[in-house]
C-alpha cells in the first residue's frame, strides 16, 4: 500500500462535552480555505423550528449563501448533520448523516441521506452538525478525533481518491489497531466527481465480520462534485466506546422496548413480508415488472421479456454470502448487501477482487432494465465503479438511458460520442462511458454534465428539436429522475414533480396506493397523500432516521387499522422515541408540522435561488405518457381503452399521432389539476409560494422568510 | 455442550432460581433482572442455540469452549437486536443495564431447585 503523505496546515483543540437529549448544542465550522475552525452554539430556535439533520443543514446554508451564489463559489457549504435520534442504537434505522449543498444539478439547495457512522460519530465527537466552507488550495484531508478533542486539517496532495482504496487506507492509518478500525468512519468520493457533476458522497463504516470497509452513499444531487470542488480530499473521524445511552435520552427504557418490539417484528414477518434481511431493496424487481412498473429503455416502456435474468433470486445467489447487515448499529431490517470477491473485469481495477455493496433496487433497474442490460455481473459491476469513481448510480444511469435513446434517434452518433455506440443494452460501450467520466475525458465528460446540461447542447449543437428533447430527457429541476415509471400514476407524477429537490423518491412513493390498490382516487385524495407523505417522510430527515423501517416491515395486524398505508403503529413508535430521546411530548400531528416547517423554508430557500415555482414543477412528458408511436403502440388497448372511457373519444380510424395527442392533453391537464390540488392542501398560492397565513399557522414568519415570499405574492 | 436443561412439567413455579440467578449477577433480588423466568409450568431459559451469535453485527455474542453462548459486553453497542431475535425469548433487557443479558449455565438456580426441574447438563 502506498504511503499517504500528510502535512499538518492547522490543529484545533476542544472539550469533549456531552450530548443531553439527543443534542450536544455545538456544531462545528471549518473553512477549508481560511482553515478557521469554531463552535457554534445551537439555539432554542434551531431546535424548536428546524430540529436537526437537514432542517439543521438548510438553516446554515441558508446564512451561509445569498441568492446569487452558486453552487462552486467558496462560500457554498457542505452541511453534514445527524439529528437528535440519529446515534440511538435500539431503533432499526437510526444513524443516517443528512447532507446539504448547493447543487450543482439544480443551483439551489439539495439534500441527500447516507448510512455508515459519520453522522452518529460526529455527535458523539461532540457536535451536531459540520458546516464545511471555502475552497482549499490543494487536496486536504479533515480529521476529527472524538477521543481526544482535537481537529486537523491536512494538506494531502497525490495519491487516489477512489474510495474502495482510500476508505480502507485512511481507516487502517487513522485506526490504532484492528480493534480499533470499528471507530473511524470515511467520507469520500472518486475521481469522477471531480470531472462530473453528478458526484457523490460515500460514507464507511468497518464491518467488524467481513473486516473492510463498507460504502453508504449519500447519492443524489452531486455533493460529491461539490466536494472535490473545495479540493476536500476526505473526512476522517474516530469515535469509540458506543452504547446505547451516548445520546442521554431522558427514557432509555421506551427505546429498549419499542427497539425490541420492532427487531421482533423483522424476526417474525420480514420473511413473509418484504425479505429485507434477504435481498434488501432489490425485492421489487420482479414486482416492478409484473406491474408495469420498472423503468425500461429511458423510461419509454415498464417491463421487459428479460426482467428475469435481473430478478431478486439471481442476486440473492451473487450477494448475502454472510448474515444481514445494517448500516448503522440496531438495524435489524439489515438491508445492506454485499457481493464479496468480485472480480472486474473492465476498468483501471480490471482483476482486482473487490466487495460491492449492493444492488439497491434503483441500481438493478436503472443500470439494468432502463438502459436495456440484463446481465447481473455487469449491474454489479457498473455499480461498484459508480461508488468508487464517486458517482450518483441513479443520475449515472437515468442520463445513460437518454443519451442511449438519443443515439437510437440520430442525435447523437458514433462521431458525436468519439466512437461509443450508445445502442440500448451496449455494455462495452456504457463501461467506456463510465471510465471516461472518471478520466474527465471523450462523452463521458459531456454526459456527466447531466440530462439538463446535455440537452441545451445537443439542440444547440446538434439541433436537436428541443421539445423531443424536453420530452424524453428525465430530469426535472435538473436532477434525474429516480427509477419508477409513473406513466400510469398521476398521484407518483406528483411525487416526483410536485417536490422540493426533483424528481427522487425520498419526499413521496405513492405508485401502488395509487396505481395498484387504488386508496386514493381522487384529486383531493391524491393531494392529501401528497400532503402527508412528503411531511412524513422529510421528518426521518430531520432526525437521522432511515425511511425503509417505517414501511418495509408493518405489525401483523396492521391491515385492520384505519389507515393501512401510513403504518399506524410505527408512525407511534416515532412519537414515542423522539419524545423518549429529547423529553419533549410531541404527537403525531406535531410530528407533521416539524417537518411543514422545514419543508415551507426550503421552498422558500428555492425560491430565494430563483426556482421553486409552478413553472419548475413541471415534468417532462415522458413521465407523464407515452412520447412517441413506438411507446403508444406498445400499450395500444390499455391507452385506447382509455381514450375510450375516460373522455368517450371514438379512436376508430384515428392515426397514432392522434390519439397521442389526445391523451396528452387529457394527461397534461390532469397533472395541471393535482397540482392546484396539492398547492391548497400545502397552503401554498396558485404558483406554488407558500402563503404568510401558512407561514404565521406554522410560526415560521421569520422576517427573511417573509421577505422572500411577500416579493413572489 | 453445556447448557441448562428442563423439565417443565416438574416446576412449581417457586420462583427459586429467579431469585438466585439475579442474586448471583446484580446482588439484587428481581424476577426482572433473572435469566431464567417461571411460571405456568414454563422455564424460560437459553439453549445455546447460537442464533444470536449471527444476529450480532459487532460480533459480540460468542460461543465458549464448553459451548455456552456469551456476551462480550465491552463490544455490546446495546442494540437488543439479540433480544427480537432470540427464539426462545431467552435473551432479556433491564432498563437498568445497557446490555442484554442471558443464561450462561452456570447451574445456580438448578442447585437450588426444590423440584429438580432444571440441571445442567454437558452432553455432548
Amino acid at each position: 500500500m502506498e504511503k499517504l503523505e500528510h502535512k499538518f496546515l492547522k490543529e484545533y483543540n476542544y472539550e469533549l462535552g456531552a450530548v443531553d437529549k439527543g443534542y450536544t448544542n455545538r456544531t462545528l465550522y471549518i473553512n477549508v480555505g481560511t482553515h478557521e475552525i469554531k463552535e457554534k452554539p445551537v439555539t432554542s430556535l434551531m431546535k424548536d423550528k428546524f430540529i436537526g439533520g437537514k432542517g439543521f443543514g438548510l438553516y446554515y446554508l441558508w446564512q451561509a449563501v445569498t441568492e446569487s451564489t452558486k453552487w462552486d463559489d467558496p462560500e457554498n457549504e457542505i452541511i453534514i448533520s445527524s439529528g437528535p435520534i440519529g446515534g440511538i442504537t435500539q431503533y432499526p434505522g437510526s444513524g443516517k448523516s443528512l447532507v446539504v449543498t448547493l447543487s450543482p444539478l439544480t443551483n439551489m439547495p439539495i439534500d441527500s441521506n447516507a448510512g455508515g457512522y459519520f453522522g452518529p460519530f460526529l455527535k458523539f465527537a461532540g457536535f451536531d452538525a459540520l458546516e464545511l466552507q471555502g475552497k482549499a488550495e490543494k487536496d486536504v484531508l479533515i480529521f476529527i478525533d472524538g477521543t481526544k478533542g482535537t481537529i486537523t486539517i491536512e494538506e494531502m496532495p497525490g495519491g487516489g481518491v477512489d474510495t474502495h482504496i482510500l476508505g480502507e487506507q485512511l481507516t487502517e492509518k487513522y485506526a490504532d489497531n484492528e480493534e480499533d478500525k470499528r471507530n473511524i468512519a470515511v467520507i469520500s468520493t472518486g475521481t469522477a466527481a471531480e470531472h462530473t457533476n453528478i458526484g457523490l458522497l460515500n460514507f464507511t463504516f468497518y464491518d467488524v465480520r467481513r473486516k473492510g470497509i463498507r460504502l453508504k452513499q449519500a447519492g443524489r444531487g452531486g455533493i460529491g462534485t461539490v466536494f472535490r470542488d473545495k479540493h476536500i480530499k476526505a473526512l476522517v473521524i474516530k469515535c469509540a466506546g458506543v452504547k446505547g445511552d451516548l445520546n442521554h435520552p431522558v427514557d432509555k427504557l421506551t427505546l429498549n422496548k419499542t427497539g425490541i418490539k420492532l427487531h421482533k417484528e423483522m424476526h417474525d414477518l420480514d420473511n413473509s413480508q418484504n425479505q429485507m434481511r434477504k435481498i434488501g431493496t432489490a425485492n421489487i424487481i420482479s414486482i416492478m415488472d409484473q406491474y408495469d412498473l420498472l423503468p425500461t429503455h429511458n423510461y419509454k416502456f415498464g417491463a421487459h421479456k428479460d426482467t428475469f435474468k435481473i430478478s431478486p433470486e439471481v442476486f440473492i445467489s451473487k450477494v448475502t454470502q454472510n448474515s444481514p447487515d445494517g448500516c448503522w448499529h440496531g438495524c435489524s431490517m439489515a438491508c445492506a448487501k454485499a457481493a464479496d470477491h468480485f472480480e472486474l473485469k473492465t476498468g483501471p481495477y480490471k482483476g482486482q477482487k473487490v466487495t460491492i455493496d449492493g444492488p439497491e433496487y434503483e441500481n438493478a433497474a436503472g443500470l439494468g432494465s432502463n438502459c436495456g442490460i440484463f446481465d447481473p455481473d455487469v449491474i454489479l459491476e457498473l455499480n461498484f465503479y459508480c461508488d468508487t469513481y464517486g458517482i450518483d448510480t441513479i443520475s449515472y444511469a437515468t442520463l445513460t438511458a437518454f443519451v442511449m435513446e438519443c443515439y437510437e434517434n440520430g442525435i447523437l452518433n458514433k462521431e458525436r460520442t468519439g466512437g461509443l455506440e450508445l445502442n440500448f443494452g451496449n455494455i462495452e460501450a456504457n463501461f467506456e462511458l463510465i471510465h471516461q467520466m472518471a478520466k474527465g475525458e471523450g462523452f463521458g465528460k459531456i454526459a456527466g454534465l447531466g440530462i439538463r446540461k446535455m440537452k441545451e447542447i445537443f439542440a444547440k449543437e446538434y439541433g436537436a428539436d428541443p421539445q423531443f428533447l424536453f420530452d424524453i430527457g428525465m430530469e426535472q429541476k435538473g436532477l434525474e429522475f429516480s427509477e419508477y415509471l409513473p406513466k400510469e400514476s398521476l398521484a407518483q407524477q406528483g411525487g416526483y414533480g410536485l417536490t422540493n429537490k426533483g424528481p427522487q423518491h425520498d419526499e413521496a412513493w405513492l405508485i401502488f396506493m395509487d396505481m395498484v390498490n387504488n386508496q386514493i382516487p381522487t384529486f383531493e385524495d391524491k393531494a392529501e397523500a401528497l400532503h402527508y407523505y412528503p411531511m412524513f417522510r422529510t421528518w426521518f430527515g430531520l432526525n437521522g432516521l432511515c425511511k425503509l423501517p417505517w414501511n418495509d416491515i408493518a405489525p401483523a395486524d396492521n391491515k385492520l387499522t384505519d389507515e393501512p398505508a401510513k403504518i399506524p403503529e410505527h408512525v407511534q413508535n416515532y412519537v414515542d422515541i423522539f419524545n423518549a430521546v429529547t423529553g419533549k411530548t410531541i404527537d403525531k400531528f406535531e410530528l407533521i408540522r416539524q417537518s411543514e416547517r422545514v419543508y415551507n423554508f426550503q421552498r422558500i430557500f428555492n425560491i430565494r435561488m430563483g426556482f421553486g415555482k409552478r413553472i419548475h414543477d413541471k415534468l417532462p412528458y415522458r413521465a407523464m405518457g407515452p412520447v412517441t408511436v413506438e411507446e403508444y403502440q406498445s400499450r395500444e388497448e390499455r391507452y385506447d381503452q382509455q381514450l375510450k372511457e375516460l373522455l368517450g373519444y371514438d379512436t376508430t380510424g384515428k392515426t397514432t399521432e392522434e390519439k397521442i395527442k389526445v391523451l396528452r392533453e387529457y394527461r397534461e391537464d390532469q397533472y395541471e389539476k393535482l397540482t392546484d390540488a396539492v398547492y391548497k392542501r400545502r397552503g401554498w398560492t396558485m404558483d406554488g409560494v407558500p402563503t404568510v397565513e401558512k407561514l404565521r399557522e406554522l410560526g415560521m414568519d421569520l422576517p427573511e422568510l417573509l421577505e422572500v415570499v411577500e416579493k413572489h405574492r | 455442550m453445556k447448557l441448562l436443561a428442563k423439565d417443565e412439567s416438574l416446576c412449581i413455579g417457586c420462583g427459586e432460581c429467579e431469585a438466585v440467578c439475579s442474586k448471583t449477577y446484580f446482588k439484587e433480588i428481581s424476577p426482572e433482572k433473572s435469566c431464567i423466568r417461571v411460571g405456568d409450568q414454563k422455564i424460560q431459559v437459553c439453549t445455546q442455540c447460537g442464533e444470536c451469535i449471527d444476529v450480532c453485527s459487532v460480533a459480540a455474542i460468542s460461543r465458549d469452549k464448553n459451548g455456552v453462548v456469551r456476551i462480550n459486553k465491552k463490544l455490546c453497542v446495546g442494540c437488543f437486536m439479540c433480544v427480537g431475535f432470540c427464539p426462545e425469548l431467552a435473551m432479556k433487557m433491564h432498563g437498568d443495564l445497557l446490555e442484554p443479558f442471558k443464561c450462561i449455565a452456570c447451574g445456580q438456580c438448578a442447585k437450588i431447585c426444590p423440584t429438580h426441574a432444571i440441571h445442567i447438563s454437558e452432553e455432548a
